[in-house]
């Protein structure tokens, strides 16, 4: 079964609470684990944050784009802004590197994404926004039984 | 979905921070500015960091806790965190804080490596 939803909210951070519960109730309907489902709240919290800190610059302008795909037991996910954009994609991937330590920013945002999905690619222009896509295929477990 | 901060100041400057709920951007901030004063306030030396009731954490919460053990580091001060979930565990070990910061399964444990620790 295949199946879509799309949510677009401020950039606000009490917005990212919202965010992961969100999706993690949509994707309740492919019987994840109790640790995919962390996985994928998880990942989902770090690029919405993303979004909001470094995107829009905490300024609680502008909007943040979630859509979720649900494709048999695989998760596509993109979570989109349309903010200032990342200079170096490839310098912002590195573990522990951070443009905001003044804030106590870890710098493992995208490590994290990386580590709890199958799949990650980082799309971004400047001032025009960012695109992060994440695929995670979920464990079979209903399969097994049918 | 909100964060619960309790804290309990102890003797021989030994602060107790309990965290239940979810530990995020929105929510690090007010972790950041509660344990930094009672640290301030209180002139801790020890800090232990009870984790067990907390049922989310990203990398935000990575964040405000080096912060802490950096704070608490810069007087001479120690830090211990305690009781972590399976999952938080997983965010240790990939931003390698396991390496510094001192990891106890209780709050007991904690108290009483402390306990040592202050005679040595």
């Amino acid at each position: 079964m295949n199946n879509e939803m799309h949510l677009k909210f401020r950039a606000l951070s009490q917005n990212e609470s919202f965010a992961r519960v969100t999706v993690s109730a949509f994707i309740a309907q492919l019987d994840p684990t109790m640790d995919e489902l962390t996985e994928i709240k998880t990942a989902v919290s770090e690029a919405v944050t993303n979004a909001i800190i470094h995107g829009y610059e905490n300024t609680g302008e502008g909007y943040v784009y979630i859509s979720v795909w649900l494709k048999g037991q695989v998760v596509e996910l993109e979570i989109r802004d349309e903010g200032v954009g990342i200079p170096d994609i490839e310098e912002a991937k590195q573990p522990l590197f951070t443009t905001k330590p003044e804030l106590e920013r870890s710098g493992m945002g995208f490590t994290i994404m990386e580590n709890f999905v199958d799949e990650m690619t980082v799309e971004s222009r400047p001032n025009e926004g960012t695109v992060v896509r994440l695929k995670k295929k979920l464990s079979n477990t209903k399969a097994v039984y049918n | 979905m909100s964060l619960d901060v309790q804290m309990d100041v102890k003797e021989n400057q030994i602060l107790i921070v309990r965290l239940a709920g979810e530990l995020d951007h929105h929510t690090s901030d007010q972790v950041r500015e509660e344990v930094s004063q009672a640290i301030e306030a209180h002139q801790i030396r020890y800090l232990i960091l009870n984790l067990k009731q907390l049922d989310f954490m990203d990398s935000s919460g990575l964040g405000v806790i080096l912060g802490r053990y950096k704070q608490i580091k810069q007087t001479g001060g120690e830090m211990i965190v305690c009781s972590i979930t399976p999952t938080i565990e997983r965010l240790f070990d990939l931003s390698g804080l396991f390496k510094i910061i001192r990891i106890e399964q209780s709050e007991e444990m904690a108290l009483q490596r402390l306990g040592v620790a202050k005679y040595e």
